[in-house]
């Protein structure tokens, strides 16, 4: 018997042409996207580094603060390549190896919350709400080291008058700008990003409190947390944070990265510079003062409370337990 | 060949001369004030760090001669041994000197109140006889056995130096996670090859199962 096969396939069983070019366009679409998205990784490295921020520029027009501390400045290699910036890397040279390429152009700042005007700060709007004043403080890192740097900024409280906080708003919430893509090791750092730092609105308001555009005569570095950040010298450095994207006016008291970090261990949410209370694994009675030259046999200095402006902050703490309250 | 290599005098001028590397490079930078901006922290994070490379270099010796079967290998382990104890002290002195600045009562509030620096005291202290007991006049005067049973100890240390590095750091783990990893599977051989050996002994106590040790093989 015969059997009469069928054709498996008949004539219209052919792909037409438009889709069988389309495939190779399709092909070819998708080695451009990878291409594309190859280029786009690379952005940071691809664009000039002045038209991305990445390189610092000079500040015009800083007037000298009268507050500033008569310390001797540490001398700015070693305020650029010694920085606690965990999204770029936990070791202290990390930073400046890790930050070069980032992309601080354009930047907008969100002030928002329990404001009556909310609104975005562009960076050309930043620069130019107040007169930049240079202010030379000293900063204290909880790992019991200290730098003296000549930041430039204006008191926070500038920004915060614009925005007009309502009567609800008694903490300010920060938040650090966080993008895997550009902060790849990040995920390692240990800790939650974004970052996120709290001040109680009175600490905020406090003429101390800078809103921080650049130092020594220039704008930051990336490493130092360009292109804005605080800078809280009565406190330890992890307050004072970096890479500023959104301020927050709140009622209760916010959140922060290293309260949240380790159930609470590392310190508290006020965390005033205090020789009086220790790091659980170190004292904080005296600091090593990073200096001009190699310093082996310099000696430790003792650590003053409220890193010595308490003559302008003590009173905010009238009547607390800083031992409870560190 | 590779006999010849591990047995000549002159590998270990070279195994000595490259341990000596780590502190050449730190004394190079610090004449050319290369030691980051805190160079003191810089110099005991340094120290440290070849402190517990060099414990866990001189424990893998053992499981890398039984299962390379390369017996030599155990010519370097009492010099590896000693250039752990070597890089310790400097990181002792350099917290004691650089840090404290000799402030003896400084140093026990720390050793008593932190833990991370306990651990690490403890640690440091427990090599001390193992480094004062390396010879080979030592190995005869407290007898083979014991001897060996003493420098049991480096097990105990390199616990602690694990256990200093990952209290000490403050949230990024990797590193201290990574020697502990070393150290526990170096430990785990041992208690491997302690269990099968037990296994496998005849019941009679009396089989003698090791070679008597002497200044090479201790």
């Amino acid at each position: 018997m015969l059997i009469r096969r069928q054709p498996d396939l008949t004539y219209a069983d052919v792909t037409p042409k438009g889709f069988y070019m389309g495939r190779r366009n399709f092909l070819l679409g998708l080695l451009a996207t990878g291409a594309a998205v190859e280029a786009y990784k690379k952005l940071p490295g691809l664009v000039s580094a002045a038209s991305i921020g990445s390189v610092p520029v000079k500040l015009d027009g800083v007037v000298k603060w009268p507050g500033s501390t008569t310390d001797t400045l540490t001398p700015i290699e070693k305020v650029t390549t010694y920085n606690n910036y965990y999204e770029f890397g936990t070791d202290k040279d990390d930073p400046a190896k890790n930050a070069k390429n980032f992309v601080t152009s354009p930047w907008t700042v969100s002030v928002e919350g329990e404001v009556a005007k909310p609104r975005k700060f562009t960076m050309d709007e930043i620069l130019k709400l107040a007169p930049l004043e240079e202010r030379i403080y000293r900063h204290r890192c909880v790992e019991a080291w200290s730098i003296v740097v000549p930041w430039i900024g204006y008191s926070f409280s500038t920004i915060a008058k614009l925005v007009q906080p309502t009567e609800k708003a008694k903490f300010v919430a920060f938040e650090t700008y966080y993008d895997s893509r550009q902060m790849p090791l990040g995920s390692q750092a240990g800790i939650q990003l974004p970052y996120v730092e709290g001040l109680r609105l009175d600490e905020a308001m406090n003429p101390l409190a800078l809103l921080c555009v650049g130092m020594y005569g220039e704008t930051l570095p990336n490493q130092d947390g360009a292109p804005v950040r605080m800078v809280i010298p009565w406190k330890y450095g992890f307050k004072s944070i970096k890479s500023l994207v959104k301020i927050r006016f709140v009622k209760g008291q916010p959140p922060t990265t290293w309260n949240m970090y380790g159930g609470g261990t590392e310190y508290g949410f006020y965390s005033n510079v205090n020789p009086n209370v220790d790091h659980p694994r170190w004292s904080q009675a005296s600091e090593r003062r990073l200096g001009p030259g190699l310093g082996l046999f310099t000696k430790k200095i003792p650590t003053l409370m409220f890193n010595g402006y308490g003559d302008q902050v003590a009173s905010m703490y009238n009547g607390m337990d800083l031992r409870k309250n560190f | 060949m590779l006999n010849s290599v591990l047995t000549s005098k002159w590998t270990k001028l070279v195994v000595f001369a490259a341990c000596l590397v780590p502190i050449a490079v730190l004394v190079w930078r610090g004449i050319h004030q290369d030691l980051t901006a805190d160079p003191i922290a810089f110099i005991t994070h340094t120290t440290g760090d070849w402190t517990i490379r060099f414990i866990v270099i001189t424990l893998a010796i053992t499981p890398l001669r039984k299962i390379l079967h390369l017996p030599q290998l155990i010519r370097f382990r009492r010099m590896l041994g000693l250039f752990a104890f070597f890089y310790v002290c400097l990181h002792f002195t350099t917290w004691i000197w650089l840090d404290k600045g000799f402030v003896w009562s400084e140093m026990w509030k720390d050793v008593e109140k932190r833990r991370f620096i306990t651990v690490g005291f403890t640690g440091f202290v427990l090599l001390i006889p193992l480094a004062i007991t390396s010879t080979a006049g030592w190995i005869r005067r407290l007898g083979g056995k014991r001897w060996q049973m003493l420098h049991r100890l480096v097990y105990v240390t390199a616990v602690l130096g694990v256990i200093h590095y990952y209290w000490l750091v403050k949230s990024d783990v990797r590193k201290p996670l990574f020697y502990g990893l070393l150290v526990a599977i170096l430990l785990a051989w041992r208690f491997a090859t302690w269990l099968i050996g037990r296994r496998s002994r005849p019941t009679a106590g009396s089989v003698r199962r090791e070679a008597p040790v002497t200044a090479e093989t201790a």
